[in-house]
This record gives structure tokens, C-alpha cells and sequence, in this order.
């Protein structure tokens, strides 16, 4: 399915997860058996087929690999927080748009997004983002339980966030929705002590200079023009965009996150996910 | 060549391209202004928000892109450029930047003009703004005020990269391919910030009035005048900056001033508060016979956008000493520390000392008087608190961008003569101030021997610190953008308060001895006097 190939880029489990995928599998073929397909001879409608003799299901325009980006940061424990909140912003700024204003035939008009300036207090660093209350907290929330967890996992203080960008496709029942990655940021984090207060102040100069760099990877990364899905009709818009924010509309966002070991396994995968979707079969 | 552009399509696309290079003009120049940039979303579409971006539209800014555009688009060749330069208090300037917005030949047929060509540039405007908050400059231009000041300028044509030093890197905001061609928008940044002052250090009559054919020198075919990146509309009230360092690090060439080469490391530094405090530009380097500098602030046009072009450097000053208040802020620094006149410095020496930077209501022209201290005193107003202290310190601060280790320099390993007499480095945590001098008569604190210009000055060079760590204080958590003053600051300026008189012991005060001996006489008088006072005590009860 296109989703194993998307957890390409995240270095842990993907989020379906082994047990996920095998659970659809098992499902079809329940699934053929209850239906008990009495008509012999004649083909199963569409639906049933495609899923007795495909498993894959591909999205129109979805591509079977998902971008992935990984971006690292070496941070000093206070500096997490706004570090994440730098980059997850800078990229949420390149894949947001005003809101959508559907009119008649089709057509549709977009709203403005604004934009503010942000300094870091523990980095030399200002970045931009967009001017909606709304996003900053929901990301500031999900950073902070990062930072949290960052804490309190007492291993090396490597941890990694993951922004994916998914598009929804509709299935029809009794299958709930998929989520279609498109575009899959990741941000590895190793967390450094320091002990004494120039260490400190070099930390803050090396770190924005490293995330300038990173803005710059990021900007790079967004001028390729690469795949982005189409613009939706009105009827599909909540399945290619988050059109619960109130000012700004940004293309449909998970964020996870996982505390990794020096080897890089998982050693809690905690997952938050802010927009609930599930394969709650 | 043919293009399949219908016509709609082709007035669209060159519509598209030039809103677009209007607002990218005024994304650059707006985050070189020196402030933070908010702008609200609106999530019902206002029409006049082009590329659905918030981006405000300065008159004077889109004034001076469409003079420069004179009607034509960027092509082949004809590139539109956005030059940012740095411009010191003392009139040496200095090419930071160069933003291009290009125009190739590739051609990209199939796309949509007004669907993906629109949506492109809304995107690469965006990466804009991310991006002119990453290059070097952008810090410096956050610091700007009253050392120096960034300046923009416009012209269209082929791209000058020539004024920006050597090594300098570029970065590519991004493409966006349109049936005409393919645009390009990039920048390139100097790296090297230090650059030497051309400026023989003389005393110099001061610069009147306003600067226009600063720029004359410059091998640009089209000379357009550079302009201040601080607009501030009426009203308007920048936000705190914070009070920071920036230091250029060593000598290299540059040539742009009508002035004789002199060898000097020219250092720049700024402070830009609200509430005024003591900040000059230092040099490293002097030859102590004829220093000039100017510690004017560069007074722009606060709240006046008719003037268009940085106004009034300072005069030059008989500062006849290396002296330097660095006031570090947010980037880091060095604490602040008024200066302190190395050597038979002039009685007026004080009050030059003890300048401090009018806050915000910057002058908007010179003052007329010629002399140096008048012109200090003149900027001095409204200073908060006297600085009696006077100490100097030395620390060369890297820059964000600049690949050297921070390395304090001392005053004894530089080249001035009468270093001896300079003032010494100096620890800003726990350790107390300068030392008593030792020949120094008097019992008094350093502070107040400091105050009396010259003499214990050449006592304090008693100290010699040469290895010290700097520890900057910069309490990140009360940053405070409503009140005009940090905590940092606050702390910077009175953490050396003069010494009460009550507590300083004068020259002509009594000895103990004496006291005691007159305690008997006291004791007579007031037995003598019992009556007057048992009554007055009554009256209390």
C-alpha cells in the first residue's frame, strides 16, 4: 500500500503500525467470506473486488513514495521548544493558504494569510509564521508534550518530531478513511548539557546559525514544485485541507512524535495526533 | 518567439509578475527596517491582497520600486535589484546584500498562468519571507538605530556584485517557471562584515545637514539614492530592540570615501533603546594625536517620511582615546560600561563620558554647533541616570556570521599609544569595579576618582586583566516589549551607581580622632541645654 512506503521517513514505526496493515489484510478476505458472494459466475461490484484482488489502493495523482525530509538539530534542553516551533512554523507557512470561499460554478476565492515576525528568547533567531493564534497553540501543545517527554525519558536526549502532510481518501463503508501521506518532515533532535554560561552563549549563536541553515533546506525543499494534491472541489476540500482553523487553511497535518534511543529505535513511541483518524475495526 | 499565450493570459502573467516584484521590493525592505513584522490573517478575501500574502505596502517603498521599474518588467538581462547597505554614524558605508529578482529564457509552456503561475509566486513569496530573516543582515538590521543605519536601493538593469567583499555567499529564494520565462529570485550576502574606515582620524568639521551625493563614487550606471529601511509611519512606535554588539572583527579594505586611507579597525556598534544609555562607537586602533569620531547618533526621520535620506552625522569629536560601550543585548555582548578618558582628557571630558543617546526622539538635523561635547550634551537630554561610573571595556564579540572564535582583546595588546593609561578590562560579575588607584591620595571609591577626569586614570591601569570571561547577563525571561527598558538593561545601567556623599569620605573630613575629642564639648553643650529638650520630649508624648 502507498502508506509503507511513507513509513519510509520516519525511521519508527510507521503509523499504522505492523499491526495495522495486517488487519486490513485479514479483513478483506473476512470480509469475502461473510459476503459470501452467492452469485457465481458474475463479478463482485467493484469494491469488493478491488479489495479481493488488490490490496493497493491508489489515490488519484497519490504517489506510491511519499516525499520525506529529515532535517537535525542539536539543541541545548531549553532551546528545544522554540527550535521545533521554528522549523514546524516555517514549513506550516509554506503549506497553508488563506481559507477557501467556494462561489458558484465551481469557482472559489481565498482568504489572506498574514504573517508575524517571531524572536526566539534562547536562540539567536527570528522566524516567520503565520499569523494564526489558533495554529501556534495547537503546535506549541504538541512541541511542549515533545519537550516533556524529551525530559523525562532520562535516556540520551534524542528524540524526533514528524509533520505529515496526508491527503484523505474516501472509502466507502465499512472502511474508514485513509490517510495518504504526501509529504513527511522529520526533525531529529539530540539534546546537549551545558555547564557553563559561554558555553551557553555559543550555543545560542551556533543554533541560529544552524536553523538559518535549516530555513534554507526548507525553502529548497519548497521550491522544487514538487507533487502537491490538486486543488479540491468543494465537496473534497476537507479531505485535501484542515478547514477547522478560522483564519488560515493549511493542508491536512499530523504531528507525532518519538523518543529514540542512540541507536535509533523507538524506545516509547508515544504518538499524539492531532487530527483523530483511525482504523477503529 | 511565439508563445501560446492567449492574450488575457499574457496581460495576467505580466500583471502577476509586476505586483509581484513590487511586493517583493517591499518584503525585503520591510525586514530590514528594524522591526518585527505582524500582519493579520483575514480569512475573507479582501481583493487587494495580492498572492493572498498580507503584505503592507509602504508608499515611499513602492514609490522609488516604480521609478526604478519605469514601466518595464524584469527580462533577459534586465534584472531588478534591491541593494542593502549599512551606513555608519560616521559616513562609512558598506554593501550587505543583494536581492535579484531575475527573469531567464527557459520558458515553461504547459503551465497555467493563472492558476499555478499565481500560486507559485504566493509561494515564493512566502519563502521570501522566510528568508530575509535568515541572511546576516537581518540581525544587523535589527540592531540599527543611532551607530548606524541600513539603507536600501533600487535599480533595474544588470547586478553589481562587486560591492560586496569577497566570499560572499549566495542563496536562492526560489524559482518559478512562467511561459515567458522562467523568474529567479535570489540573494547574495557578504560575508566579511569588517571593513576599514577610510576615514583619516582627524578632527573633521562636522557634517551638516543632510547627505545626498554620499553614493557618488559608486560604479553603478544608475545612481539612485540610497534610502533608510527605517520608515516609521506617524504614530507608529517601534517595538524594543534589543541593546546588543556587533563588532567587526579585522582590517580589510574598502573604498568609499572621499577621505584619505588611514589605517583604523572601525567597529560598530549600536545600541537602539528606547530609554537613552551610553553607547559610542569604538576603534580598536588610534593614534591618539586627533582623534575624531562622531557620536551622534545618526538621526533619522522618526515619524517624518518626507526625508528621504539619513540625516545628520554627528559631528566629529575630540575623543582623544580608545574608548568603547558596548551594550550587549540579546545577541550578547559585553555589559555596559560608560568610557573613560584615557589621558589628559579636556575638563569637558565628563560630560562627553557621561553622554547617553537620546531615546527615540531622535533629532531630525544636526545640531547646529560645531564642538563635540555640545553636540553630546545636546544628545544627552533625557538621560535617565549619570554615569559616573567610567570604565571601558574591550571584547570583540563575533557575529552571527563571522567563522571566529570570541576572543577578549585587551587594551595592552593593542597598538595605541599611552595604553598604559587606558582603562583596563573589567569582570562584570561579583568582582568590584576598577581597584582604588594606587597613587591615588584620596580614599575614595574608584567611582568618584574616575569622575575627576584624568589623573587617577592613569593610576587604574594598576589592573590587567588579561584573561577575564565576559559573561553577558541576559535574563531571557523578562524581555518586555511594553516597557521600553529590559531587565538587562536596567541592570547594566545602574549596576555601577555613584557612591552616596554620606558614605564617601572627603578630603577634609575629620579623622576619627578628632571626632572622639569634640565629643566631650558636644556632651557640655547639650547638658547645658537638658531643659530644652525634656521639654520638647514632653511635647512628643
Amino acid at each position: 500500500m502507498c502508506r509503507q512506503n511513507a513509513k519510509k521517513g520516519h525511521g519508527g514505526r510507521g503509523w499504522w503500525g505492523q499491526e495495522g496493515s495486517r488487519r486490513v489484510t485479514c479483513l478483506c478476505s473476512d470480509l469475502a467470506a461473510l459476503a459470501g458472494w452467492p452469485l457465481a459466475g458474475v463479478k463482485p461490484p467493484r469494491l469488493l473486488f478491488s479489495f479481493l484482488s488488490c490490496p493497493r489502493v491508489r489515490a488519484p495523482g497519490c504517489r506510491m513514495n511519499c516525499r520525506s525530509e529529515v532535517l537535525e538539530v542539536s539543541v541545548e534542553g531549553r532551546q528545544v521548544e522554540e527550535a521545533m516551533l521554528a522549523v514546524l512554523h516555517t514549513v506550516l507557512l509554506h503549506r497553508s493558504t488563506g481559507k477557501f470561499h467556494y462561489k458558484k460554478e465551481g469557482t472559489y476565492s481565498i482568504g489572506t494569510v498574514g504573517t508575524q515576525d517571531v524572536d526566539c528568547d534562547f536562540i539567536d533567531f527570528t522566524y516567520v509564521r503565520v499569523s494564526s493564534e489558533e495554529l501556534d497553540r495547537a503546535l506549541r501543545k504538541v512541541v511542549g508534550e515533545f519537550k516533556d517527554a524529551l525530559r523525562n525519558s532520562g535516556g540520551d536526549g534524542l528524540g524526533q518530531m514528524s509533520l505529515e502532510f496526508y491527503q484523505k481518501k474516501k472509502s466507502r463503508w465499512p472502511f474508514s478513511d485513509e490517510c495518504i501521506p504526501w509529504e513527511v518532515w522529520t526533525v531529529k533532535v539530540h539534546v546537549v548539557a551545558l555547564a557553563t554560561e559561554q558555553e551557553r552563549q555559543i550555543c545560542r549563536e551556533k543554533v541560529g546559525e544552524k536553523l538559518c541553515e535549516k530555513v534554507i533546506n526548507i525553502v529548497e525543499v519548497m521550491n522544487r514544485h514538487e507533487y502537491l494534491p490538486k486543488m479540491p472541489t468543494q465537496s473534497e476540500v476537507d479531505n485535501v485541507f484542515d478547514t477547522g482553523l478560522r483564519d488560515v487553511q493549511p493542508y491536512l497535518y499530523k504531528i507525532s512524535f518519538q523518543i529514540t534511543d542512540a541507536l535509533g529505535t523507538s524506545v516509547t513511541t508515544t504518538m499524539r495526533r492531532l487530527i483523530k483518524d483511525t482504523l477503529a475495526l | 518567439m511565439e508563445t501560446d499565450l492567449n492574450s488575457q493570459d499574457r496581460k495576467d502573467l505580466d500583471k502577476f509578475i509586476k505586483f509581484f516584484a513590487l511586493k517583493t521590493v517591499q518584503v525585503i525592505v520591510q525586514a530590514r527596517l528594524g522591526e518585527k513584522i505582524c500582519t493579520r490573517s483575514s480569512s475573507s478575501p479582501t481583493g487587494s491582497d495580492w498572492f493572498n500574502l498580507a503584505i503592507k505596502d509602504i508608499p515611499e517603498v513602492t514609490h522609488e520600486a516604480k521609478k526604478a521599474l519605469a514601466g518595464q518588467l524584469p527580462a533577459v538581462g534586465r534584472s531588478m535589484c534591491v541593494e542593502i547597505s549599512l551606513k555608519t554614524s560616521e559616513g562609512d558605508s558598506m554593501e550587505l546584500e543583494i536581492w535579484c529578482l531575475e527573469m531567464n529564457e527557459k520558458c515553461d509552456k504547459e503551465i497555467k498562468v493563472s492558476y499555478t503561475v499565481y500560486n507559485r509566486l504566493s509561494l515564493l513569496l512566502k519563502s521570501l519571507l522566510a528568508i530575509t530573516r535568515v541572511t546576516p543582515a537581518y540581525r544587523l538590521s535589527r540592531k540599527q538605530g543611532h551607530e548606524y543605519v541600513i539603507l536600501y536601493r533600487i535599480y533595474f538593469g544588470e547586478v553589481q556584485l562587486n560591492g560586496l567583499g569577497e566570499g560572499f555567499q549566495t542563496v536562492r529564494v526560489g524559482t518559478v517557471g512562467t511561459p515567458v520565462g522562467t523568474i529567479t529570485l535570489s540573494c547574495a550576502y557578504r560575508i566579511n562584515l569588517a571593513f576599514m574606515s577610510t576615514r583619516q582620524f582627524e578632527r573633521t568639521p562636522p557634517i551638516m545637514g543632510i547627505i545626498i551625493d554620499h553614493f557618488v563614487d559608486r560604479p553603478y550606471p544608475s545612481s539612485s539614492p540610497m534610502h533608510p529601511c527605517n520608515y516609521r509611519t506617524a504614530g507608529e512606535d517601534t517595538g524594543v530592540t534589543y541593546p546588543s554588539v556587533e563588532d567587526s572583527q579585522e582590517v580589510c579594505t574598502t573604498s568609499f570615501s572621499t577621505s584619505p586611507p588611514s589605517q583604523c579597525v572601525f567597529t560598530v556598534t549600536k545600541a537602539h533603546f528606547q530609554t537613552p544609555t551610553p553607547v559610542v562607537t569604538d576603534t580598536l586602533r588610534v593614534p591618539m594625536a586627533g582623534l575624531a569620531f562622531s557620536h551622534q547618533p545618526a538621526a533619522l526621520g522618526v515619524g517624518s517620511a518626507d526625508l528621504a535620506y539619513p540625516v545628520a552625522f554627528a559631528a566629529g569629536l575630540n575623543a582623544t582615546h580608545p574608548h568603547q560601550l558596548m551594550v550587549p543585548g540579546k545577541e550578547g555582548g559585553v555589559p555596559l560600561a560608560p568610557n573613560q578618558p584615557a589621558h589628559g582628557a579636556q575638563a569637558d571630558q565628563e560630560r562627553l563620558a557621561t553622554y547617553t543617546l537620546s531615546d527615540g526622539a531622535h533629532c531630525a538635523a544636526t545640531p547646529s554647533s560645531s564642538e563635540d561635547t555640545e553636540t553630546v550634551s545636546n544628545s544627552s537630554e533625557g538621560r535617565a541616570s549619570p554615569h559616573d561610573v567610567l570604565e571601558t571595556i574591550f571584547v570583540r564579540k563575533v557575529g552571527a556570521f563571522v567563522n571566529k572564535p570570541i576572543n577578549q582583546v585587551t587594551l595592552t595588546s593593542l597598538d595605541i599609544p599611552f595604553a598604559m593609561f587606558a582603562p583596563k578590562n573589567l569582570e562584570l560579575e561579583g568582582a568590584d569595579p576598577m581597584v582604588n588607584p594606587p597613587d591615588s591620595p584620596e580614599t575614595e571609591s574608584p567611582l568618584q576618582g574616575s569622575l575627576h577626569s584624568d589623573g587617577s586614570s592613569g593610576g587604574s591601569s594598576g589592573n590587567t586583566h588579561d584573561d577575564f570571561v565576559m559573561i553577558d547577563f541576559k535574563p531571557a525571561f523578562s524581555k518586555d516589549d511594553i516597557l521600553p527598558m529590559d531587565l538587562g538593561t536596567f541592570y547594566r545601567e545602574f549596576q555601577n551607581p555613584p557612591q552616596l556623599s554620606s558614605l564617601s569620605i572627603d578630603i577634609g573630613a575629620q579623622s576619627m580622632a578628632e571626632d572622639l575629642d569634640s565629643l566631650p564639648e558636644k556632651l557640655a553643650v547639650h547638658e547645658k541645654n537638658v531643659r530644652e529638650f525634656d521639654a520638647f520630649v514632653e511635647t512628643l508624648q
